[in-house]
């Protein structure tokens, strides 16, 4: 299909690329660097209309009926996919599309964008760099959210790296150049192992395992011309291998799954072990215990826009791999390790929040605030992998990834918003010491009332956007094990703990008792600006979830009702096979059973077939 | 072979073959040839005396350079022709001293196009002077054309003679800054060197072909097979595996491989930016393609033609693991090392040289992938083999970057330690971005042309794993692989640190460099292609692909 023919094809790619083409006409030396300004609304321009995008394709209604291109609400299946050849020799393409699961994410990081970019006027050194820089890194989010091939996802996420080094390490704080290396390298680290899943799981790919119909589902073939595509795929004499992440997940949902079928090293299944290093990339991002400990220092260090987009963009995009490629490719190692993601998951929900209790930097109680609600999304996540007894209530499960995609959304508004928050009292006195602080409300009222609220919805209170997705995850978690939900559902009273000191000690009391107290001048205009938005939508996303779940669960709903019908069915099969094979007939329900002991019987009972 | 011998008749033959089949295929280095005469012409004749040297030498490497892309052209066509079976489009030329085939084109190729650059970046960085400029060209085309014969070479004693042909020159180029302390003390260690190995390497061609009576490389995997299938005279076995140990030591000089890579450094720091720039694309990209000859010379499956099949077939399957698994610690050693003693450097060109160890290392590791697999998945040694011509393709844009940059900062800063460089984002923004572009590129992130050529190595050694190709060394060569490229992040990224956090030291005098120059286009030229090759890999890796039927 010819680029032009496709609808989805302009929007995505105009999304995708817009800010890195301005970033390239900034670079040219014929914008002068003294123009300040320019620079700063063009970027502002751009990344508002990059967001005015996202808004056209996500909410047609606003702009008149549905088009072609446009986003369809309710429907669960890849949207507005566009697929060009890019390498044809490994099979690498240009595949991009949007689901429920990425539009919302997508449009999240044009929104955050958007106001990270207003953010942008207290940078004062090297404007012209900066944006250049920013604007690059928001293709590489962007480009991360829409890419359907592994390595387009790669590439995407890996372009992130360079520009957030030096965002963090010439624009941040004092510790800066440690704080960016250190970002640097954990990511590295994580992408390296995700490289090494990433072929491994391409060279034990086969699309010709597939059906005509999966094929023509996953994006594989052409429609128009699946035909003559599938028949030559048929006749393919080897192994087809494919990047194509939507036919990895049908191929490793496969009775038959290669991936669960090879055995890699140490006795484990290449699914294992995929499942494993693509886990450890994502969590680094995420972060969980224990590999957070970048977090704090790059948010400390980093810039104030900065710290709104590592907050609100970045750490989703773990959560979103996992969500996208981690279980549906690896199911069946997702389905043994689920304690596993679980588990991390509390346990840096409860250390995050009390490290925030800790801490006297208020830059940094909040972003052990982050890495405490983010564990939230990891428990949400997880948990649906887990077998409800043995009657596969696929909406327990399903209502914990709706709640972790719903947290994810909150998260990056409430944080955005913290950091922002933060951010307005630090160019003004330049410390963040929770101690020195102290009767802001008294000088800053307006801004300390939208502050407050921010701070509540990162606390969870109803009625705010916080509250949904850790009430949804904690109970969806008590039907996977029951001591996890307690102390979930306990972490809360830290959170709220952290929070309410540190608006008492910030906004409360009787009077400032830090430096600079003449500098404690209302709030701007263009602050008010950045920080109305985000209240109004921590409050309305509180008030009516629906109008991020009519999104949400759709995709994520699809997505659990096709996993969990595979974990019965090999579930199943593991029993009947057991009942099978004991001559006693006694069925043995709880008998540990690995899925590549089931996969490797059943291939033996084929062959002793034929 | 006609029983009577006629010297008429041999004559003839030899006429033909040289005329008629070797030199048309030998033309771009029959055009180094006639540049290296002209060059030094030009200094006994006083009229010519005054001709720019590095002008001659452009203009000869230029035709070079032009031959070579019309063979590469011409054999692509010939492999693309369904009528033309593989082994049509291998011609022997010379008696079957050297082979032409689609590997030795895409290689001259590189070479060649890298000469093109090289003479033009001399030129702006202006290190060989009026008077140095004819022996600095006549030194550098001499030795290409050394490496012009090492990535074509067929035969054992080609093999040394080339890469005999190939260090001599580097030895006074090394030592061409006259007057520099450190310039001739790095001479004189990569002679010593280069003479020390060369002995062991000549003793075990000599032991070799005495216990296999051949030195042609395509027969050298029968004649093992023979050899170890017959079971031999006693010892032959042993003497074999020393003689290929002492051949190994000769390649992994060239290669710089650890530990035959001390030379390196210092040679490196002791010579000009633009010498070591030569010895690390050039000299690295011959020295690569000559493993892979030798390499598949050893390890090349055998048929089942006089000797029993499944002696011959075990016999070779010996061979291969022992040549696999020397490449493969070479390779896991080299990389590891590189990238551990690059930490400490304060020198930009010895962090260079560190890093073309490094570098060495990583390639090495395709080459162990495609010899592990060329028995069992000849797709996968073929994809192997395309993975290292593609990282020799890639390889020559970033380095030659990367010391070009050192070259024309030196001219600027006067000074190459990386010190130095502090603050030079404020002054000179263009040649900043370009660094980084290479040394991110050497790290291996996308979208940069490093990352492919990362890419494909890493993607061979998968290969082998899943077609159960040495699978054990494989996976240990991927986990070496991917934890080097995380640890020389560290180091590529301090380089870049210095360059944008750190402040100008307030004793630098030098202007700042103007990007929009000669020299920031040139720059500009061999900073280009590794944005392009990072995102538009399928035309480089469809040429590389064609030099990857030598595993086929």
């Amino acid at each position: 299909m010819a680029p032009a023919e496709n609808p989805a094809f302009w929007p995505l790619t105009v999304i995708v690329f817009l800010p890195a083409l301005v970033a390239a006409g900034l670079s040219l030396p014929i914008i002068p660097k003294a123009r300040e300004e320019i620079i700063r609304w063009s970027t502002l321009a751009t990344t508002a209309v990059v967001f005015l995008l996202s808004l056209w394709v996500a909410v047609p209604q606003f702009f008149g009926a549905v088009g072609p291109g446009q986003f369809v609400v309710g429907q669960a299946e890849m949207q507005g996919v566009v697929k060009l050849p890019w390498i044809e020799s490994f099979g690498i393409e240009y595949l991009l599309g949007i689901d429920g699961i990425s539009l919302p994410l997508v449009v999240l990081t044009t929104f955050i964008s958007m106001l990270a970019a207003a953010a942008s006027w207290s940078i004062k050194k090297h404007v012209k760099a900066y944006h250049i820089l920013f604007l690059l890194l928001e293709t590489g989010m962007l480009g991360v959210f829409v890419s359907l091939d592994f390595f387009l996802f790669y590439v995407f996420w890996e372009v992130m790296l360079l520009p957030m080094y030096f965002l963090i390490g010439v624009w941040g704080g004092p510790r800066r150049e440690y704080a960016a290396i250190k970002f640097f390298l954990y990511t590295l680290l994580g992408s390296v192992l995700m490289l090494i899943a990433i072929l491994m799981l391409y060279f034990t790919s086969d699309v010709r395992l597939l059906s005509d119909e999966q094929l023509i589902a996953t994006h594989v073939v052409q429609p128009s011309t699946a035909t003559q595509e599938i028949a030559s795929l048929r006749s393919a004499e080897s192994a087809v291998h494919t990047f194509n992440l939507m036919a990895l997940a049908a191929v490793g949902q496969l009775p038959n799954s290669p991936f669960a079928a090879t055995t890699v090293w140490l006795g484990m299944s290449l699914e294992t072990w995929a499942f494993l290093l693509l886990l450890i990339g994502f969590v680094i991002k995420v972060p969980v215990f224990p590999v957070h400990t970048w977090l704090p220092d790059a948010h400390v260090e980093a810039p104030t826009p900065i710290s709104m987009i590592l907050a609100g963009v970045l750490l989703k995009l773990g959560g979103y791999g996992i969500l996208r490629i981690c279980y549906p490719i690896c199911p069946g190692a997702g389905l043994s390790l689920a304690w596993l993601v679980c588990g991390v998951g509390v346990v840096s929900m409860v250390y995050g929040a009390f490290a925030a209790l800790a801490q006297t930097d208020f830059k940094r109680m909040v972003a052990y605030s982050s890495v405490s609600h983010m564990g939230y999304v990891m428990l949400g996540l997880g948990v649906w992998s887990a077998v409800a007894g043995q009657e596969y209530r696929w909406e327990f499960w399903a209502q914990g990834v709706n709640g972790a995609m719903f947290q994810m959304l909150a998260h990056g508004i409430s944080s955005a918003g913290m950091f922002f928050m933060v951010g307005v009292l630090y160019d003004r006195v330049h410390h963040r010491n929770l101690n020195e602080f102290g009767g802001i409300f008294s000088k800053m009222p307006v801004y300390s009332g939208l502050a407050i609220v921010v701070f509540f919805a990162g606390l969870g209170l109803p009625g705010l956007c916080g509250f949904i997705g850790e009430v949804l995850v904690t109970l969806s978690s008590w039907n996977y094990s029951r001591p996890l939900a307690v102390i979930s559902a306990f972490t809360v009273i830290l959170t709220a703990a952290y929070i309410l000191w540190a608006i008492q000690k910030v906004y409360l009391g009787a009077e400032y008792r830090g430096p600079y107290e003449d500098a404690l001048k209302p709030i701007t205009p263009r602050e008010l600006s950045i920080a109305t938005p985000l209240v109004f939508l921590a409050i309305l996303f509180g008030v009516a979830p629906q109008t991020l779940f009519q999104y949400v669960t759709p995709s994520v709903n699809q997505q659990v009702e096709t996993l969990a019908e595979w974990t019965r069915d090999v579930n199943d099969g593991a029993r009947k096979m057991i009942v099978a094979e004991d001559d006693h007939g006694v069925p043995d329900g709880n008998s540990v059973i690995t899925r590549a002991e089931i996969v490797s019987r059943e291939i033996a009972s084929r062959w002793a077939q034929d | 072979m006609t029983p009577e011998l006629n010297v008429g008749t041999l004559l003839n033959e030899l006429f033909i073959d040289t005329v008629r089949v070797s030199l048309p295929l030998f033309r771009p280095e029959l055009c180094l040839v006639a540049t290296i005469v002209l060059l030094l012409m030009c200094r006994m004749l006083p009229l010519l005396r005054h001709l720019d040297s590095g002008g001659i030498a452009l203009g000869g490497v230029c035709f070079a350079a032009w031959y070579a892309y019309v063979d590469f052209l011409s054999i692509g066509s010939q492999m693309g022709d369904p009528l033309l079976s593989a082994d049509a489009v291998r011609n022997e030329l010379f008696g079957g001293l050297l082979v032409f085939d689609s590997f030795t084109a895409f290689l001259r190729l590189v070479l060649a196009g890298f000469l093109v650059l090289y003479a033009v970046l001399t030129k702006l960085s202006g290190i060989p002077d009026r008077e140095d400029g004819a022996d600095f060209y006549s030194l550098v085309l001499g030795s290409s054309l050394g490496m012009c014969l090492m990535v074509s070479a067929n035969n054992l004693v080609m093999v040394f003679m080339a890469i005999e042909m190939a260090s001599v020159p580097s030895y006074v180029l090394a030592g061409m800054l006259k007057g520099r302390p450190a310039s001739s003390e790095a001479a004189l260690k990569y002679a010593i060197y280069g003479a020390g190995t060369a002995g062991v390497m000549l003793y075990g061609i000599s032991l070799i072909s005495g216990v296999l009576g051949t030195l042609a490389l395509p027969d050298l995997s029968f004649e093992i097979s023979r050899v170890l299938a017959v079971g031999g005279t006693s010892g032959s076995t042993m003497v074999l595996c020393l003689g290929g140990l002492m051949l190994s030591v000769g390649l992994a000089f060239k290669l710089s491989a650890v530990p035959f890579h001390f030379w390196c450094p210092d040679v490196f720091e002791g010579a000009a930016a633009e010498v070591g720039a030569f010895l690390s694309v050039a000299s690295k990209a011959a020295a690569i393609a000559l493993l892979v000859r030798v390499a598949f010379a050893f390890s090349a499956p055998v048929g089942d033609t006089a000797l029993g099949m499944s002696a011959s077939a075990v016999a070779g399957s010996d061979v291969r693991h022992f040549v696999v698994y020397v490449i493969g610690l070479f390779a896991a050693i080299t990389c590891t090392f590189g990238n551990l003693a690059a930490y400490g450097q304060t020198n930009m060109k010895r962090l260079l040289a560190y890093s073309t160890i490094a570098h060495a290392g990583y390639i090495m590791m395709a080459v162990a992938a495609a010899v592990a697999m060329v028995a069992i998945s000849v797709d996968g040694a073929r994809d192997a083999v395309s993975a290292v011509a593609f990282y020799l393709a890639t390889y020559l844009f970033m380095n030659l970057g990367a010391f070009g940059i050192v070259a024309l900062l030196r001219n600027r800063l006067k000074s190459e330690e990386i010190a130095s460089y502090a603050g030079l984002i404020h002054g000179s923004p263009g040649i900043v971005v370009a660094m980084a572009v290479v040394l991110v590129s050497l790290v291996g992130l996308p979208p940069l042309a490093g990352f492919v050529a990362k890419f494909l190595v890493f993607s061979s050694l998968v290969d082998a794993i899943t077609a159960g190709a040495e699978s054990p060394l494989m996976l240990s060569l991927l986990v070496v692989g991917g934890f080097n490229t995380v640890i020389s992040l560290f180091y590529y990224l301090r380089v870049l640190k210095v360059m944008t956090f750190d402040p100008v030291p307030e004793d630098r005098v030098s202007e700042p460099f103007p990007f929009v120059s000669i020299s920031g286009a040139m720059i500009t030229g061999l900073v280009l292609p590794v944005l392009v090759f990072g995102v538009f890999w399928s035309g480089l890796y469809a040429a590389a692909h064609l030099a990857g039927v030598i595993a086929s």
